[in-house]
């Protein structure tokens, strides 16, 4: 099965549908998605109209962090099958999973600014998805540092596995320095404790996210394959 | 003798003596400390408070400052080759460097700590334990560092972009110091032990397998 998904030529077909195909349903989604969560779901008895904040903080903060567990997984694949797609794709995930991450901390941080009365509160959730983002952008740097393509792709693979095994470390050190931020209130024994006429328009939303991720990261996948056909046209044509 | 002592002594030698040696990171350590009274004011109680945190910010920034060159001198002059035909694994090698940099300049830090502890009007009966948990915690950043050395030894002028590798995983070790330079020995310290222990297993393993690559 990888190696059907290993092929270059096969992966291109297929995206060549799939590509627009996301990015059709992310339309779709975030046009049914936005006027239900901003204008149509109710208000929060407690919080008021800011608790819309939540349609947009929530999915950003949910793939933030799977993101970069999916580029552990495709980092995982890569270094040990030298899976040449899945280096690529744990690539152009990179830059998404960062600004879904900054997205959320910005997000957090208007949220916080009426609701706890500060823009930034060094609690641990907060921190540690600070910290994450910064692993992301300590990626990014280093893919973009390394100059030969095959070292680049297995060093990012090691640094990606590393940060992987330490998030969860960080996140219990930082959650044992300070917890203010609320605990996880939708997947968590006993239901849910979000009304569920909000959970419609968060699930819309959080299933818009991902469509956009998925269509923005076979774009950027797209992209660096046909960098790669160019380079490769290119000293072919230096060669002759 | 083995190749594990072998290691050792040699990177121990170098730091120990090259390029300002022990002094400089030590001289930076202590500088950079001297700074926080001048930018806070020499007032005791903010300093009580604020001193002993930034004690470990010290001592951090005094690591990045010296793994840099790690791996890239033996990346440049071959050692590094010599390590990989070696029969010892790569690994032991690389704990050894990690080993020698923790001997030749956390140990020094670790000591230097005590007088700058006390100098930052933290109480007498903290200092033990701040300077035990110094100690602990450049283990756990040489173990971090040098996965940030390995994977950026081809990388000209790598300084910067190692700190941003490696600084998010600084945040355990300083979380549980700087918890111990507050209550002193406990359950921080223990977590503080346990963290560096993890770090330099990771450390080893995860440099080992980027050195490998740097040298294909």
């Amino acid at each position: 099965m990888l190696a059907t998904f290993a092929n270059p030529a096969h992966f291109m077909r297929f995206s060549a549908w799939a590509t627009p195909l996301c990015a059709v349903i992310a339309v779709v989604l975030f046009a049914i998605g936005l006027p239900w969560a901003l204008i149509y779901s109710p208000a929060d008895y407690q919080q008021g109209e800011t608790v819309r904040i939540m349609y947009v903080h929530v999915p950003a903060a949910w793939w933030g962090l799977s993101i970069y567990l999916f580029m552990g997984v495709a980092s995982f694949v890569s270094f040990v099958w030298r899976h040449a797609l899945a280096d690529i794709a744990a690539r152009a995930a990179a830059p998404i999973g960062a600004t879904f991450t900054a997205m959320c901390l910005i997000t957090g941080s208007l949220w916080g600014a009426p609701t706890w009365g500060t823009w930034w509160e060094w609690d641990g959730r907060l921190t540690s998805m600070l910290v994450l983002f910064i692993i992301y952008l300590g990626y990014i740097a280093l893919r973009g540092a390394v100059e030969d393509e095959e070292r680049n792709a297995r060093l990012a693979a090691i640094l990606c596995m590393v940060g992987l095994i330490n998030l969860p470390i960080v996140h219990f050190s930082v959650v044992w320095w300070s917890t203010l931020h609320q605990p996880a209130s939708i997947f968590r024994p006993g239901g849910s404790s979000v009304d569920p006429s909000m959970l419609g328009p968060l699930f819309t939303m959080v299933a818009a996210f991902l469509a956009l991720g998925l269509a923005l990261g076979l774009m950027n996948m797209r992209a660096a394959i046909f960098r790669r056909r160019v380079e490769t046209v290119r000293l072919r044509g230096a060669n002759a | 003798m083995s190749a594990f002592s072998v290691a050792f002594r040699r990177d121990f030698a170098l730091m120990w003596s090259a390029g300002g040696g022990v002094v400089a990171p030590l001289g930076f350590f202590v500088g950079a400390a001297v700074l926080v009274p001048l930018a806070m004011g020499p007032a005791r109680d903010p300093l009580a408070a604020a001193g002993p945190p930034l004690l470990w910010v010290a001592a951090a920034l005094a690591v990045l400052a010296t793994i840099e060159r790690l791996f890239q001198a033996d990346l440049e002059d071959g050692s590094l080759d010599q390590m990989l035909l070696s029969p010892t694994p790569l690994e032991l090698i690389v704990l050894a460097k990690g080993t020698a940099l923790w001997c030749a300049i956390g140990m020094p830090i670790a000591l230097a700590a005590a007088p700058v502890a006390i100098a930052m009007q933290a109480p007498l009966a903290l200092v033990p334990a701040i300077v035990c948990s110094v100690a602990l915690g450049m283990a756990a950043f040489v173990g971090a560092g040098l996965v940030g050395a390995a994977l950026t030894a081809s990388v000209r002028r790598g300084g910067v972009l190692i700190a941003l590798i490696v600084m998010p995983f600084f945040a355990p070790p300083i979380i549980f110091g700087a918890a111990v330079a507050a209550v002193g020995f406990g359950a921080a310290f223990m977590l503080l032990a346990g963290c560096a222990l993890a770090y330099l297993v990771l450390g080893a393993f995860g440099a080992a397998a980027a050195l490998r690559l740097q040298a294909e």
